[in-house]
């Protein structure tokens, strides 16, 4: 306990140490007010098909689609002290529809579950000392729809070394959630008149990480990341509208454990091969305490056709080898203690291909003096259990 | 598991090739290849929605500078 709180104290120490006013500061004092320096605005239409769904035990329409569209501001300024202030807020909105969710409750022809609208604000707040190379950073974010609220917070510091090529990040985050507690209408208690009646019961989910990315530029043309994180999952993990169906007969809803560990790490490698091609690479080794170890291989090759056009053909293949909870329609037995019949958790391999184009001009494109980055891309994914998706995206950056 | 294992022996081939190399560390006049808008070790921006789908579809996620938690999505 005294070591521990020695080791709090020495880091207080430290990261007060490394925000104070060194003796050159007030040399290069710059006063600014706070000012927008970037401006990021994304959208995206996605749309799946497959035949899986757990809504209806395992079987049944998986078909979706959903407009995805963020707006994010930064904004910074310079203290007397001559440390930078960096205030980042983002607004996302997601619209679905989705033809699983509408199985809920089959009896009302185009329920409220076809479709819901999620809006998720977030909102950061940074301090760095450029000489000194470190920097401090804090989030708040909300997400809300009609059965799921989150409320997210977060604190960052990163380590930069004085030759600008190793970095070291270490982030803390936590998402307290909400959940209604939706039942399969024919589950739910009481007659079909209070069935109808939408005064659903509320379970938290509680989701905490840590995360640690070492950066480091090894020459000229090659830097690499090592991402690590643990994350633990509790309460209600499950989706109550999840229907399951045993061997027997008997109907009841999904039932997950309450709590999960998560450990994934990553590596991300780029490479600049000549003038005109790049390699940037990634992988990731996942494995958690309910038996899903994944791992996910990620290609993309950008070949810059000027200095400031390039394409990106990318490649993506992913494969998992699923909980130990999972089986399919009609093959849990009703004396099980956790079953599910998401597809999402059971084996499969995928494979995405696609790829994008990159504009970026520093004066402005298309005569858009602040416009200074296009970016549209396209994936198709494919699920060896049938799942299908197309994804199209385009992102605009202003400065 | 054999292919964790190769991967993590891939991984401390790959780590101790970085260290042994990392004397000859670029200045920063050097850096003209690794400052290029398509050598940032993040995902892209335009990568957001998709990354945020692959989080609902599969079983893993996380380790990619993305989210860990929060909101839902498990229509």
């Amino acid at each position: 306990m005294r070591k521990l709180s020695l080791a709090i104290i020495g880091l207080y120490i430290g990261v007060l140490g490394a925000f104070s006013q060194s003796a050159s500061d007030s040399a290069v004092y710059k006063n600014k007010k706070l000012t927008p320096t970037e401006i990021n605005f994304i959208t995206s239409y996605y749309h799946q098909d497959g035949n899986l769904s757990p809504v209806t035990g395992g079987i049944g329409t998986e078909k979706l689609s959903d407009y995805a569209t963020t707006f994010e501001i930064k904004l910074n300024k310079y203290d007397q002290h001559n440390r930078r202030h960096d205030l980042g807020f983002e607004l996302g909105v997601d619209h679905y529809t989705s033809a699983s969710s509408d199985k809920i409750d089959p009896g009302i022809v185009s329920s409220p579950s076809y479709a819901d609208t999620r809006i998720y604000p977030t909102i950061s707040y940074g301090i760095s000392n450029e000489q000194k190379g470190n920097a401090v950073n804090f989030t708040g974010s909300y997400s809300g729809e009609y059965d799921y609220q989150s409320i997210g917070g977060g604190a960052g510091f990163t380590n930069t070394s004085k030759d600008k090529n190793t970095e070291f990040t270490l982030k803390g985050q936590a998402y307290l959630d909400h959940l209604k507690v939706i039942l399969p209408v024919e589950l739910r208690a009481g007659t079909s008149q209070a069935r109808g009646q939408q005064n659903y019961p509320s379970a938290a989910r509680n989701s905490y990480s840590g995360s640690l990315v070492f950066s480091h530029l090894v020459n000229q043309r090659f830097q690499f990341s090592l991402l690590g994180d643990v994350v633990y999952q509790n309460g209600y993990l499950g989706t109550p509208f999840h229907r399951i169906y045993f061997s027997d007969g008997i109907e009841t809803n999904e039932k997950l454990p309450s709590s999960r560990l998560k450990i994934p790490i990553g590596l991300r490698m780029n490479y600049f091969a000549g003038d005109k091609f790049i390699v940037r690479s990634f992988y990731r080794f996942y494995h958690d305490d309910w038996g899903l170890t994944a791992h996910t291989l990620d290609v993309e090759l950008p070949v810059k056709i000027t200095s400031f056009i390039s394409i990106s053909p990318f490649y993506r293949f992913y494969t998992q080898n699923g909980v130990k909870y999972f089986a399919g329609y009609k093959q849990h037995q009703s004396s099980e203690a956790f079953y599910t019949t998401d597809d999402d958790l059971s084996k499969f391999n995928s494979n995405s291909e696609g790829a994008e184009i990159r504009l970026g001009q520093p004066g402005g494109i298309f005569n858009i003096k602040h416009l200074n980055n296009i970016e549209l891309r396209y994936a198709h994914y494919k699920r060896t259990d049938g799942l299908h998706s197309d994804i199209v995206t385009l992102a605009l950056k202003f400065i | 598991m054999k292919i964790f294992h190769k991967f993590m022996f891939a991984l401390f081939i790959f780590c101790s090739a970085c260290l042994l190399h990392s004397c000859t560390a670029p200045k920063a006049y050097q850096k003209i290849y690794l400052n290029d808008a398509e050598m940032e070790l993040a995902p892209r921006k335009a990568q957001k929605f998709e990354m945020n789908f692959q989080v609902y579809r599969e079983g893993a996620s996380g380790a990619n500078g993305g989210k860990t938690g929060g909101g839902c999505g498990c229509n």
